[in-house]
């Protein structure tokens, strides 16, 4: 489903602040594949999802989606392939717009937008139906401008909008780390099941370790910029926070995991 | 008295053209786009000179009023958006050169429409109307028109995604919208506007001049402030064009108000910025009163 081939990033070329943020990466993805990322900061999880989602050109390498090579391809046509959430949950929503107008923008994801109506009544009523099943009260807010929901709700809504049209590939960037606990389970749960129901293939960054453990028939690991750790099926499910751990410690030459991974467990 | 208050709403009307131009950069796109000075006066030097010159029809030649502020935008827009110049600056640019190339296109710094037939003429002529009524009566159908497309553009899947531009430009672009393009657009039917304006001002007026839209971005901000402050918040977005429009009959009738009064027409432009800086920092110095008298040295 997607195939990353030699893929370099390296951000200030030639200037003292020079990053090598992707180095040589190479990943193949499965479909149905849920891989969740982890690794230390500047390890280049944030940087692979950016680059496949189109934020900035890579510098070499390919990457090809469902047979098609996006390498080259400007952000906003890649958006056709992929679904996204990001970390702010400010982010994914126009807070000055109505919640189903959202859904509506979301619904074109990569379509040729023209001088029909851009939400139609039918629309509306499968919207209601679809935000009824979230739970969240949204579906009697429909006019409501999204501005004036709560984050997790933003981050629930981001989520439904992603995949609105059926994604060949989801990128969740630490979609729930700028949420409270209760509200991040809440939201993680919801992201488990419309994986499994649409039965999509998605790659999903997160410092907790529990959830990358827990979440996912797949995991990676990543520091300098490339794959160092690949664990899938049965395997992953035998993991423990504790393995992680140390893989990381040795992955990184025996320096210490750094405190953010440690806190999250 | 009353027949320069009917004047004043009938400007009032005619400028609401370009106020919703300025509206769509200003609010929708969140662009103070100061392209308005040079597009107005561009699309009244263009409109005089297809009228005197060519002899034009001139309810045609205000088409090619609103053409000449749309390419005026085009540039602007394609300066932002290819070349990533800040769109204030690129506005400016274009603002500037339009200068020149007004005089260029009128061939001197003011042409007079005074024996030639307007829009306003034919309604005059053949009723016997004075030319502030027919400038009301022609201005409220061209607005309401202006209102009622507007109002349908942006509610179409392509409006959709160009007010979404201005609201969260990451997201749109993740949705699978060409940003630069929907920008390019927007300041292309903002500037047709502005242009169109343009035009049927030196039409009412009866005379083009190289100055003429000298000022035009701050009137029209300060037409958009005035009239949330008249209106309030609304939600409906025809409303909130509604209210912009009636944001500029207000301006124009204040301006007549004080002109009346003896101020000098020269003054009006300071009045303008005034009411536009005013309106801008009085939330901001609301705010800081309100967090400053919150406070509490004891904790209560």
């Amino acid at each position: 489903m997607l195939e990353i081939l030699n893929v370099s990033k390296t951000f200030n070329r030639g200037t003292i602040n020079e990053k090598k943020a992707l180095n040589k990466l190479s990943l193949h993805l499965n479909p149905g594949d849920f891989v969740t990322i982890i690794g230390g900061n500047g390890a280049g999880k944030s940087t692979m999802l950016n680059m496949i989602a189109g934020v900035y050109p890579i510098d070499g390498g390919r990457i090809i989606i469902d047979g098609v090579d996006i390498s080259r391809m400007p952000e906003y046509k890649r958006a056709k392939y992929i679904g996204r959430v990001f970390q702010d949950p400010m982010m994914g929503t126009s807070a000055g717009m109505q919640i189903d107008e959202n859904l509506a923008l979301a619904f074109r994801r990569g379509e040729s937008r023209g001088l029909s109506w851009g939400i139609k009544k039918t629309e509306k009523e499968k919207y209601k139906e679809i935000l009824s099943k979230l739970d969240l009260g949204l579906q009697t807010r429909m006019t409501s401008k999204v501005g004036l929901l709560s984050g997790g709700q933003r981050q629930a809504l981001t989520l439904l909008m992603a995949t609105l049209k059926k994604p060949k590939l989801l990128l969740l960037d630490e979609h729930t780390a700028a949420l409270d606990p209760k509200t991040a389970k809440r939201v993680l749960d919801l992201t488990e099941q419309i994986v499994d129901e649409q039965n999509l293939t998605a790659m999903m960054v997160t410092h907790n370790m529990k959830d990358a453990l827990n979440i996912g028939n797949r995991l990676i690991m990543m520091h300098s910029g490339r794959v160092i750790y690949d664990v899938s099926g049965e395997e992953k499910k035998k993991l423990k926070v504790e393995d992680l751990l140390r893989k990381f410690e040795e992955a990184s030459g025996g320096e210490f995991a750094n405190d953010r991974m440690m806190l999250a467990n | 008295m009353f027949t320069a208050l009917l004047g004043a709403v009938s400007q009032g009307i005619l400028w609401g053209v370009m106020v919703l131009g300025v509206y769509i950069t200003y609010k929708l796109l969140d662009i103070p786009d100061l392209t308005a000075d040079g597009s107005f006066a561009f699309g009244g030097c263009v409109c005089a000179v297809m009228i005197v010159n060519f002899n034009m029809n001139p309810l045609f030649a205000l088409v090619f009023s609103t053409i000449a502020g749309m390419i005026a935008g085009f540039i602007t827009g394609a300066l932002h958006t290819i070349f990533e110049i800040p769109a204030i600056l690129a506005g400016i640019l274009t603002q500037i050169s339009l200068w020149s190339i007004n005089l260029r296109v009128m061939g001197k710094s003011n042409v007079p429409l005074l024996k030639t037939k307007t829009i306003f003429s034919w309604l005059t002529d053949t009723t016997g109307i004075s030319n502030a009524i027919a400038g009301v009566i022609l201005g409220g159908i061209i607005i309401i028109l202006i209102i009622l497309i507007l109002y349908w553009f942006f509610g179409t899947e392509l409006g959709s995604a160009l007010r979404a531009t201005g609201n969260n430009e990451a997201m749109i672009r993740a949705l699978g919208v060409n940003t630069a393009h929907t920008k390019l657009l927007a300041l292309v039917i903002s500037n047709g506007l502005i242009g169109l304006s343009g035009g049927l001002i030196v039409q009412s007026q009866k005379y083009a001049d190289i100055n003429a839209g000298t000022g035009a971005i701050v009137i029209g901000l300060a037409a958009i402030v005035i009239g949330e402050v008249i209106i309030g918040r609304v939600i409906s977005f025809w409303m909130k064009l509604t209210s912009a429009v009636i944001g500029s009959i207000v301006y124009f009738v204040i301006r007549g108000i004080v002109l009346q009064f003896g101020m000098d027409a020269n003054d009006m432009k300071v009045l303008s910025a005034v009411i536009v800086a005013l309106a801008l920092a009085l939330p901001v110095i609301s705010a800081k009163i309100r967090l400053n008298s919150a406070y509490s040295p004891k904790g209560e």
